[in-house]
Parts: C-alpha cells; sequence; structure tokens
C-alpha cells in the first residue's frame, strides 16, 4: 500500500521538478521581448505586451497593422488633453485622401488599466465618432503599458485621485512597426507628421487594403 | 517508512531538485522593508501630500558584470551582438571584452553599467523580481546607517553630495557599508534605473490647458517638487528623466525588488 503510493508519488514529484525547471526557464512574463527576427531590430512590434480592445479580442501591439499606424495613449476619463489627442489624430485622417485614409490604422493606448475595460473603452471610442475599422482602442497590464509607454518615449504618471499625467505624442509607425515621425502638437495638424502620414499611407507603400 | 526504499529515494532527491530549483532563481539576497507614508521629493498629487509606499523587498546590493554575463549566456538574445535595437542602443555593454566576455575593463564586481531599460528589467525578471519603483528606491535611499530617515542630517547629506561632486571616477566594486535597512550601495558606487523613470517629470497638471504651446511645455516636463535642497536625490530624478529606455551610461546600473509582504522592519 505505502509502497505503491510512493511508487505514485515519486514520478508525479519527478513530473513536477521537470516542470517547475520548464517553467523556469520558458518563463515569458507579459513585457517580455519577443525578439522576433522577422521584425527590423529597431521595431517596437520587437515589445510583446498582449493587449486587449474594446470588443474584448486580445491582440499583440503589431498584429492588426498590415500598413501604416498612428499610436497613441490616452485614457478613458482624462477631461481635455486626450480629447484633444484624439481630435488632432481625426484631424490628420480627414486630411488624408480616402485611399490613403483606408490604409492607416489608429491604436490608442490606455495608460487606466484598472479602470479601462473593453466596455469602457468602447465607450470612449463611440463618443469620439471613430472607424471602428480602422481604429483600436486597447488596454494592457500596468507593466505593459509602462513597457509600450517607454517605447514611445511617453511620460506618465498615476495621481491618487485615479487620474494621470502625461505627456500627449503622436507616433507613426510603417508597416513594420518602426517609428516614422512623432509629433506632440496638438490641436491642429502639425504639417510635417502629416507629411509623413501622407508618404506612409502612398499606394506604393505597403499591402492594398483589403476588400 | 523504509528509508531504503528507491522510490521513496527518487521522490526525496526531486523534492530537493525542485528547491534547488526555486533556490537557484532567487540566489540573490533580498531585504524587507515596511514601506509607509513617506515625504517623497516628488509629492503624490504633484503638490504636497506624502506618498504611501507599500511593503517591498530590495535586492541589497546592485546587480554586478559577473550576475549579467550569467544572465546573457542564459538568454542569448540580450548579448550585445544580437539585442534588438529598440530595447538597447549601440553603447549596450560596450566596456565588456566581448559578447560574452568581460575582460579587463569589466570585473565581475563591479555593478554592470551600459544597461538599457528594458535589459535592466528583463533581468529583473529572470530573478522573479521587477525594477523597483521610483519612490521604493528613494525609500531605501533616505536610510543612513542607524535611521530610517536621514534626509534632515546635513552631514549625511554632504556625505552623499560629495561623491556627485567628483565625476568620472573609477567605478568601485559592490559591497559598500549596510543601512539601516541592510540594504547597500544605493549612493556613492553607481546611478540606478527605476521601473518608472518615464513617470518622474512630468507635468503637475496637464489637465486644464488648452493652449498647444502649453501642452508641449507640460510634456517637456514642469514638476512641483518640494525639499529642494536634497540636490542629490534631484538629480537622480534629472539623470532619469532625461533618459530613453533604449539608453545605457558608464555610470547607469540597476538592482531589482520584488512585492513585499511587510514582516520585517
Amino acid at each position: 500500500m505505502k509502497i505503491s503510493a510512493s511508487l505514485r508519488i515519486a514520478p508525479a514529484l519527478l513530473a513536477l521538478t521537470f516542470a517547475a525547471g520548464a517553467v523556469a526557464a520558458d518563463v515569458t512574463p507579459h513585457d517580455a521581448p519577443s525578439h522576433d527576427a522577422a521584425l527590423p531590430g529597431d521595431s517596437i512590434y520587437q515589445i510583446d505586451v498582449p493587449l486587449v480592445d474594446q470588443d474584448g479580442h486580445t491582440l499583440t501591439l503589431g498584429e492588426r497593422s498590415g500598413g501604416p499606424v498612428v499610436i497613441s495613449m490616452f485614457y478613458s476619463t482624462c477631461p481635455y488633453m486626450c480629447p484633444m489627442i484624439i481630435d488632432t489624430i481625426k484631424r490628420v485622417d480627414h486630411a488624408l485622401k480616402a485611399n490613403g485614409r483606408a490604409r492607416l490604422r489608429v491604436v490608442m493606448v490606455s495608460f487606466d488599466s484598472a479602470n479601462d475595460t473593453p466596455p469602457v473603452l468602447k465607450a470612449s471610442a463611440v463618443k469620439h465618432h471613430v472607424d471602428f475599422k480602422r481604429w483600436t482602442f486597447a488596454r494592457a497590464e500596468p507593466d505593459g503599458v509602462r513597457s509600450i509607454a517607454a517605447a514611445l518615449d511617453i511620460q506618465y504618471r498615476a495621481l491618487p485621485d485615479g487620474s494621470f499625467n502625461h505627456s500627449g505624442v503622436l507616433t507613426l509607425l510603417d508597416a513594420q512597426g518602426r517609428i516614422v515621425a512623432r509629433t506632440e502638437k496638438l490641436g491642429e495638424v502639425d504639417p510635417e507628421f502629416l507629411k509623413a502620414v501622407v508618404a506612409q499611407t502612398q499606394p506604393s507603400q505597403g499591402p492594398k487594403p483589403a476588400h | 517508512m523504509g528509508s531504503g526504499n528507491p522510490a521513496m529515494r527518487v521522490a526525496r532527491l526531486a523534492l530537493l531538485l525542485l528547491i534547488a530549483c526555486a533556490a537557484q532563481a532567487d540566489a540573490a539576497e533580498y531585504m524587507n522593508l515596511r514601506g509607509g507614508k513617506f515625504a517623497s521629493v516628488l509629492p503624490a498629487d504633484a503638490k504636497n501630500a506624502d506618498v504611501v509606499v507599500a511593503p517591498f523587498r530590495l535586492r541589497t546590493v546592485p546587480v554586478t558584470n559577473a550576475e549579467f554575463l550569467a544572465f546573457v549566456q542564459a538568454h542569448p538574445q540580450w548579448r550585445r551582438d544580437r539585442v534588438a535595437q529598440v530595447f538597447a542602443e549601440s553603447r549596450y555593454l560596450s566596456q565588456w571584452a566581448d559578447a560574452d566576455t568581460l575582460g579587463t575593463n569589466a570585473r565581475p564586481d563591479q555593478p554592470v553599467t551600459q544597461v538599457s531599460w528594458f535589459a535592466a528589467r528583463a533581468y529583473c525578471q529572470s530573478e522573479n523580481a521587477r525594477l523597483p519603483f521610483w519612490n521604493e528606491w528613494e525609500f531605501a535611499a533616505a536610510a543612513d546607517a542607524t535611521h530610517a530617515d536621514a534626509r534632515s542630517d546635513p552631514t549625511w547629506r554632504a556625505g552623499i553630495l560629495a561623491w556627485y561632486a567628483q565625476p568620472n571616477q573609477p567605478l568601485a566594486v559592490i559591497g559598500g557599508a549596510a543601512n539601516f535597512y541592510g540594504v547597500r550601495d544605493l549612493h556613492n558606487l553607481v546611478w540606478e534605473w527605476v521601473d518608472d523613470f518615464n513617470a518622474l517629470l512630468v507635468a503637475s497638471d496637464s489637465r486644464d490647458q488648452n493652449d498647444p504651446d502649453r501642452l508641449k511645455f507640460c510634456g517637456a516636463g514642469a514638476l512641483a517638487m518640494r525639499d529642494l535642497d536634497h540636490y542629490a536625490v534631484l538629480m537622480r530624478i534629472a539623470m532619469l528623466s532625461s533618459l530613453k529606455a533604449a539608453n545605457t551610461t558608464a555610470n547607469l546600473g540597476f538592482r531589482c525588488a520584488k512585492d513585499g509582504t511587510g514582516d520585517n522592519r
């Protein structure tokens, strides 16, 4: 009885040991860099942060792009600056010709991991009348948010009242996730930034939009 | 219980292996710090409020060249000849003789420097830890050998400042005197990354500014700091907030931290 029990326990323990070893070697923390060899070394898509969008779908930073992306950060209860960030991106969007606009994607990542759940993100996106086919509002865990902000050179800190201090930055990524332009000008279109977006969304750049 | 029973011996060995594995992952020494209300030079509300530091554990010494070498050997994607540029600039580990050799310019027991924030973070994850938050670092660094908060002691302050006044000194080795918490080398050895290095100089109020120029200024960083006499700490903040996550410098290393239980001190 005892023997058979210990015989059963022994392999279980061994398996556990190897499993523990495998886990220790294989631990891939949430924002552990993936070092994807298929991506250029300077692509921010190397940062492997799982995001959840406004519909509750999980995605990675570069997953839905397939073309140029304007990426920025915000949080839903932000009273003035974030609406202005979103409005500025919409102005850039509207300044594009239809075929260029169809190629552009927009990703807004929230600072507020605690409150910006998918339904809250959805409500934010609806409030701003964005084109859901091309805009993604997303959340990540706090660790991943810090990584994305670091890669985009965006500063932010949480305040005790639940709001955030943060810098406002729009970043243009090419189809491979490389930073090609950046602006801190808000409330109006930065002409240099727009020029870069136009260049990236021209038909010769990247794949044709899917139909 | 038949200690000679082979199955039991295997079981015991497996258990020992398991413990050994767990111990190996946690080889570095960490001290428990109780945290609590703390008068940070960066007030919590960007005005005057104390911050509340949750109990945490802090590595007693910064990560050394030898330890970081072992890390890149186990995680070759962090070798200086393989790391993606998005994670580390070209000076990354440039004081080493080779991608996996320290050489004569990097002693094993010196703190590792020329490491980016991404690399420091990855190292800490390999130790089942994380980088400390700024307030944790500041909390631990407020202690002298006998007081949890020695910041009002002008002699102690002057001693710390003296180190900053002598730039370009050769990097010493780890193992300075332990402070009140048993933590070493927070001063007088190396600058250190914190997890929220990009949270330090954000404007005090980015919400009620509609003028684009003011917003821009706000992003560049204006901040209400208190206790401006505390130059040593303010210099750390100024330096950290000037960095990008892929940057490395010859004087910038790191240590790791973990969430704590608050059992001790």
